[in-house]
């Protein structure tokens, strides 16, 4: 299972926020079962037909197995271990500007507890046909073959749309975030990927910053057998600046676009120059 | 965020982390009295201080007050002095390297040390080096030191000063939110004593809300970065001659790029956020404008932010500061076609994919 399938039972954390309503509509009209929402005071009262609860102890007697979390960003590290602690197995943080330090330490409680944790400051997770979890168009998308792992939000819907445009569909489409720590890499998106029954070809979507995928591409040389094509952001940023995403900056020389492009290439995956040119390269 | 080194070394000195004795000054009726050498130190955010005239020693009364004079209100390529920083000298018997960083891959704390130090780290080869990851719900534990202190072949005396400046080290970089906290050089004095001779702290602009007492200027934004970061846009100044707007950080990297690819000189990066605001366009061309661009590049991918919206934010601009500039818009997704009919009445066809707008406004901006 690719993070979301059909029994997938999502809590949303800050639901009556602008965020959290707005994005509980989107996931419940592409048919993700939204079982409730959390806003503390605000028990009893209903959101888009979901029910409100005050804690993640009530929101429990739903049964969900995934939290949404919406929350403003100084609220978010305890928003997560109340997850955590409630027992959900899949936790995605929407909110950006999340302090780095309270993200590491998110995503190590999780894993001491086999929680997977997508983002923060990442676009979430939607497999059509399935569920979504997330903020990503629901118009973009059609059922089909090609699975995408990407570190930006829209330039992943760029790209997915020119998929679907040349008569592709998507399996599976995780964005994992724009910051310098998110609770996945591209090489736990590519196991998933590639054990995905429902998956034939893999596009990822990187970007300067880190070394995410130079790791990936290791990973692709030894383990990762179905299609690969790459495209990669940031190759005009200068070294030493931030460029909208907290982690893509070019540090002390590393994480430079170059760097990256020769990565994927040197094991055979094609980096498309242009986010239009990818599905050229899927046949 | 980069702090001054005596903001650093105020912390460092508060957490229990030796220092020299020293204090700041703004003007020169600030001074003490000369009582022995000291170390005259420019408080500006640039590395290679010494190399550029900021950092003199003053070895009697006159040339403390001469030295201070002279830098306070002087400028270091391109950067005002307006703190100077009077410090004890230090005999320096040996320098070492420490500090702590994150190490992203990881998502995991780093300690990198070396009996190398008061030089670059990069320069130091790779087996002179110790780096240990932390596991931050461990934390910080003396095993770790002991490891370190072992690989510096620091004497037991030492090595006890070691393990606390480390144990304080790390709750410095924990609590104030770090993303570097680095000493360098970490010195044995001749008289047996380990100081941090010098400060580097690194704090997480993302956590600033938690430090409201630290409010600085980042010296290597311009005046118009400055201003867009105050209204809360993501903003880079570029050297080119192509205005862009665009709706996500990777969308608009990608828009940049292909320009780049295209022999198009983009003048900045300015992202939009996934807001849904017709002022927010407005500000946005407001901040472009005061680049002088030739052409503006508009590249809008519509979820939450919505077609019809940003093609209004344009249509108001074009209006509100009579622009003469070509404006080349994009316009996909959600709204597109009212977005469309809306830049219609303004005079402008906006295309439905991103390379045929780039092409144009690449074009444009050659003939403008």
């Amino acid at each position: 299972m690719a993070y979301v399938d059909e029994n997938t039972r999502v809590v949303v954390q800050g639901i009556t926020g602008h965020q959290g309503s707005f994005h509980t509509a989107e996931m419940i009209k592409f048919g993700t079962k939204v079982v409730a929402g959390v806003t503390p005071g605000k028990k009893g009262e209903k959101i888009h037909d979901v029910p409100i609860v005050n804690s993640m102890r009530e929101a429990m007697d739903y049964e969900p197995n995934a939290s949404m979390i919406a929350v403003p960003a100084p609220f978010v590290k305890d928003a997560a271990y109340e997850a955590i602690d409630a027992g959900v197995k899949l936790i995605y943080i929407l909110t950006e500007k999340v302090p780095f330090h309270d993200t590491m330490e998110i995503f190590h409680q999780a894993s001491l507890r086999s929680v997977t944790l997508l983002g923060p400051n990442g676009p979430g997770v939607t497999r059509p046909g399935y569920s979504k979890i997330g903020i990503m168009p629901n118009q973009i998308f059609r059922k089909g073959d090609v699975a995408v792992a990407s570190r930006s939000g829209t330039l992943t819907y760029e790209i997915v749309d020119s998929i679907t445009r040349a008569g592709y569909g998507e399996s599976t489409v995780v964005g994992l975030g724009g910051d310098p720590v998110v609770g996945l890499t591209f090489v736990d998106v590519l196991k998933v990927f590639e054990n995905d029954p429902d998956t034939k070809r893999i596009v990822l979507v990187g970007e300067i910053g880190g070394s995410n995928e130079e790791k990936a591409a290791e990973y692709i040389r030894d383990h990762v057998k179905k299609k690969v094509v790459a495209y990669i952001t940031g190759r005009s940023a200068p070294p030493g600046k931030r460029m909208g995403h907290a982690g893509a900056i070019i540090e002390k020389g590393v994480g430079t676009a170059e760097s990256k492009i020769k990565a994927f290439n040197s094991v055979g995956v094609k980096v498309a120059d242009y986010p239009d040119d990818v599905p050229k390269y899927l046949g | 965020m980069n702090l001054y080194e005596y903001m650093g070394k105020n912390i460092f000195r508060s957490s229990g982390i030796p220092v020299p004795d020293g204090y700041v000054v703004e003007k020169l009726s600030e001074l003490k009295p000369f009582e022995k050498p000291v170390a005259v130190k420019s408080q500006i955010l640039l590395g290679g201080r010494g190399k550029s005239g900021g950092i003199k020693f003053a070895r009697n009364a006159d040339e403390l007050k001469d030295f201070t004079g002279q830098l306070l209100g002087s400028k270091i390529r391109g950067l005002e002095v307006k703190k100077v920083l009077i410090e004890e000298m230090i005999n320096i018997d040996h320098e070492f390297y420490l500090s702590i960083a994150l190490s992203r891959p990881d998502r995991r704390p780093i300690i990198i040390a070396s009996a190398q130090g008061g030089v670059e780290i990069e320069s130091v080869p790779e087996d002179k080096i110790i780096k240990r990851l932390v596991d931050p719900i461990l934390g910080y534990s003396d095993y770790l030191g002991r490891e370190i202190s072992q690989f510096l072949g620091l004497s037991k005396d030492i090595s006890k000063d070691f393990m606390s400046i480390l144990r304080n080290l790390y709750n410095v970089y924990v609590g104030e939110d770090c993303e570097l906290v680095e000493i360098n050089p970490l010195v044995i004095t001749k008289e047996g004593k380990m100081i941090a001779a010098d400060s580097k702290i690194v704090m997480d602009t993302d956590s600033m809300y938690r430090h409201r007492d630290i409010n600085i200027t980042d010296p290597e934004k311009t005046p118009l970065e400055l201003e867009a970061q105050s209204k809360g846009y993501a903003f880079v100044e570029l050297d080119g001659n192509i205005g862009v707007i665009a709706n996500g950080a990777g969308l608009t990297m990608a828009t940049l790029d292909a320009l780049t690819l295209h022999k198009g000189r983009p003048r900045n990066f300015l992202d939009l956020g996934g807001t849904d605001s017709v002022d927010i366009v407005i500000t946005a061309f407001d901040l472009v404008l005061k680049a002088k661009p030739s052409a503006i590049l508009v590249n809008i991918f519509g979820g939450v932010t919505k077609c019809d919206t940003v093609a209004s934010g344009i249509a108001s601009a074009k209006e509100k500061f009579n622009i003469k500039q070509p404006i080349v818009v994009r316009l996909s997704g959600v709204h597109e076609e009212e977005g469309r009919e809306i830049l219609k009445k303004s005079g402008i066809d906006a295309y439905s994919q991103m390379m045929p707008a780039i092409e144009a406004v690449v074009n444009k901006a050659v003939t403008a």
